[in-house]
């Protein structure tokens, strides 16, 4: 992975020393709050509902096992003792003082570590595949592009006050496991009929109050175009979003509202505008970001395949949990490992401080010192030896990180929503608990099979709930919780909205509701190898809405 | 009117700017003109040889259309004196610097609350960008 130089460790240093010199002009009134606060979030801290937050940048979701043990440090040094891993594949601390954020700032650089551009209208921290370079489907290993764009956006003098946010993801394999349609920018890294590597640019997604799948704005980039075309397009976008209405800031209105062929005309002549030498990366810097992606060295291991069948046999929960958890390595004789963040009744994408360091270790001893967090708020281990499976998996479940549930309906990303959350007009952690613990049984679990429900406490969507099979909206409604249900929604590369069946429900409706579409799915599927989207996108939205609302208590109303 | 660049503050006397249309069709030369920050700025190229001073308005420093317009100003070729006009912070002076700016304009009342010391060490904070990999 990644590891700082000399300008690296004097980048941040000098960062941390800025924030601190931030803060003090805050207090002797140099600085207004409306002025500091842009700062305080490109500095990764949020005033929340009972305490700040900071969010900490995992650059495309990799970590050593020396940044998870730090973050094992700061959850007990300056937090309650746990973590938060996020959608954005970083992770927060829920209870931070404001005195104490230098020093954690200072813990971070430590270990190669910040919180700069987690939050604010900037280009926020780059988010990629949880298995590149590992993924058995994979073109090519994205994290050199990741770091690349990492490294031009870092404090870009042009493009630190945008709009809004601005959201980049990249994908090297054809699953799209990034979500890159629902991103401000996604990369499909892609070849073109002569085999030159390059990316499908796709621009304009996102979730939030309007939900939007981005559209292709240029099918094939070549590869060392990569910057210049990016610097166009938020150039294009600096100038011309919308400034009157947060709301509608966003890239993906500026797209709807220009439409794309306009929008794309402008981002061209941008493009041919700009000086490319200026903006091509040397090929010493290319090369000097690509040998720190280089393949760990794998083993060739023996009997890795018959020992890791002979460990499945002799234990069945071992058995069940690499079924769902486990998946195919490029390598012969290795697997990827996803560990579950979403013990059945637990805060999905919660980790204690010993649940870290348990994770660290398991990393540094079998898994080539790599951890990497996921979209969906989960850990994957991504370079396993098959034979050494079975020993990681009880070390794992001996530290309650053994829930076979990967893909499962368990398996749900939530919001922090009204339990944390400022902005939040609805609960979601609670919503996700109820749920998990009445499909509890795992085989009433994979009679269901594949299914992604997202849970949001607010139309802002952090819950990712517009692309959820099932999608939970937590509302407000006159005072009490009301939850709007969306069905057949998409993140991969079949990307699609969720549809919105009707009325919310009140909280304790919730669970029967969600019961109700599982039991329509299973009597309306052809087998049960047709997943819970197959059916809905065969069958389409009628027979769960009759199930959600009775035609004959609709008439009735 | 303190004006700022790498070395401090220094003191300029009230200026009459030309708007872009006027400097257009001007036949003087030494021109200074106040671009607001969502003028053309390739409209204005005919006449980059004819003016000395082009300040780009920044309504408000969250409002950042005015660094994509200086880095525009500057990929046009306009040689002259590139100023960036409005209430901008400190920590806004070296991205000012990196989009072709060669000086902040400030008021008086900004000046007094972020006084030299902070404009100062905000310039010579040579990590305020983080430059490596690409000549921009």
């Amino acid at each position: 992975m990644y590891r700082y130089d000399e300008f690296d460790h004097d980048f941040v240093r000098a960062r941390v020393a800025t924030f601190r010199d931030q803060v003090a002009r805050r207090v002797t009134g140099a600085l207004t709050e409306e002025e500091f606060r842009p700062l305080r979030l490109q500095n990764g801290l949020y005033l929340q509902l009972h305490a700040y937050m900071l969010r900490i940048a995992v650059p495309y979701g990799t970590l050593s096992s020396r940044q998870m043990r730090q973050f094992a440090l700061i959850a007990d040094t300056w937090d309650k003792g746990y973590g938060h891993f996020t959608t954005r594949q970083n992770i927060q601390f829920n209870w931070p003082k404001l005195k104490d954020v230098p020093d954690i700032l200072d813990a971070l650089a430590d270990v190669e570590m910040h919180a700069i551009q987690t939050s604010g209208n900037c280009i926020r921290n780059v988010t990629s595949d949880q298995f590149a370079g590992a993924a058995s489907d994979e073109i090519e290993d994205p994290r050199p592009t990741c770091e690349l764009v990492r490294q031009w956006s870092t404090n870009h003098p042009e493009f630190a006050f945008l709009p809004r946010k601005f959201k980049i993801a990249v994908t090297g394999s054809p699953n799209d496991r990034a979500a890159v349609k629902a991103h401000d920018i996604g990369l499909r890294m892609v070849r073109d009929d002569a085999g030159a590597p390059g990316y499908e640019v796709i621009v304009g997604g996102g979730l939030g109050r309007t939900p939007m799948i981005g559209k292709v704005v240029r099918e094939f980039l070549p590869k060392d175009q990569l910057l210049r075309y990016l610097e166009a397009i938020l150039r294009v976008y600096n100038l011309h979003g919308r400034r009157d209405n947060k709301y509608k800031a966003r890239i993906k209105i500026l797209v709807h509202e220009t439409g794309l062929e306009e929008l794309r005309a402008m981002i061209e002549a941008e493009f041919e505008a700009m000086d490319a030498p200026t903006f091509a990366p040397s090929a010493e810097e290319i090369a000097r970001i690509e040998a720190y992606f280089a393949p760990p060295a794998f083993e060739t291991v023996e009997g890795a395949d018959a020992a890791l069948e002979a460990a499945k046999a002799a234990d069945p929960r071992f058995a069940a949990w690499v079924d769902t958890n486990v998946v195919d390595h490029r390598e012969p004789g290795y697997a990827i490992a996803t560990i579950s963040l979403k013990a059945i009744g637990e805060a999905p994408g919660d980790a204690t401080s010993e649940q870290m360091r348990v994770m660290a270790d398991l990393a540094e001893r079998y898994s080539f010192d790599e951890l990497r967090v996921t979209h969906e708020q989960n850990i994957v281990l991504p370079h396993l030896r098959k034979d050494q499976l079975h020993e990681v998996y009880q070390a794992l479940d001996a530290a309650g990180l053994g829930t076979a549930n990967i893909g499962l309906i368990s398996d749900m990303i939530a919001c922090p929503g009204l339990d944390y959350c400022a902005l939040a007009t609805a609960r979601s952690i609670p919503v996700a608990q109820d749920i998990a613990r009445h499909f509890a049984d795992p085989v009433v679990a994979r009679d269901i099979g594949e299914m992604k429900i997202k849970i949001s406490g607010c139309i802002n969507a952090c819950g990712h709930h517009h692309v959820g099979h099932i999608g939970i909206l937590g509302l407000d409604k006159g005072g009490i919780e009301n939850y709007q249900i969306t069905l057949g929604g998409d993140a991969t590369e079949t990307a699609a909205i969720g549809e919105r069946m009707g009325p919310g429900f009140p909280a304790e409706e919730v669970v029967p509701a969600i019961e109700r579409i599982v039991e329509t799915y299973k009597a309306e599927r052809l087998n049960r190898e047709e997943t819970f989207l197959q059916t809905y996108r065969r069958i389409g939205a009628e027979p769960f809405k009759e199930a959600l609302y009775p035609s004959e208590a609709r008439h009735a109303a | 009117m303190p004006i700022i660049d790498d070395n401090g503050f220094r003191a300029e006397a009230e200026r009459a700017y030309l708007t872009p249309e006027d400097a257009l069709a001007s036949e003087a030369s030494e021109l200074a003109v106040l671009l607001p920050n969502d003028a053309s700025a390739e409209a204005l190229a005919p006449a980059f040889g004819r003016i000395a001073l082009i300040a780009v308005e920044f309504p408000s420093f969250a409002d950042g259309r005015g660094f994509s317009l200086g880095r525009r100003l500057r990929a046009l070729g306009f040689k002259g004196a590139l100023r960036a006009k409005g209430p901008l912070i400190s920590d806004q002076y070296a991205f000012a610097r990196g989009c072709g700016f060669d000086e902040v304009e400030i008021d008086d009342a900004m000046a007094a609350r972020q006084p030299e010391a902070h404009w100062l060490k905000a310039a010579q904070n040579n990590q305020a960008l983080y430059k490596r990999g690409r000549a921009a």
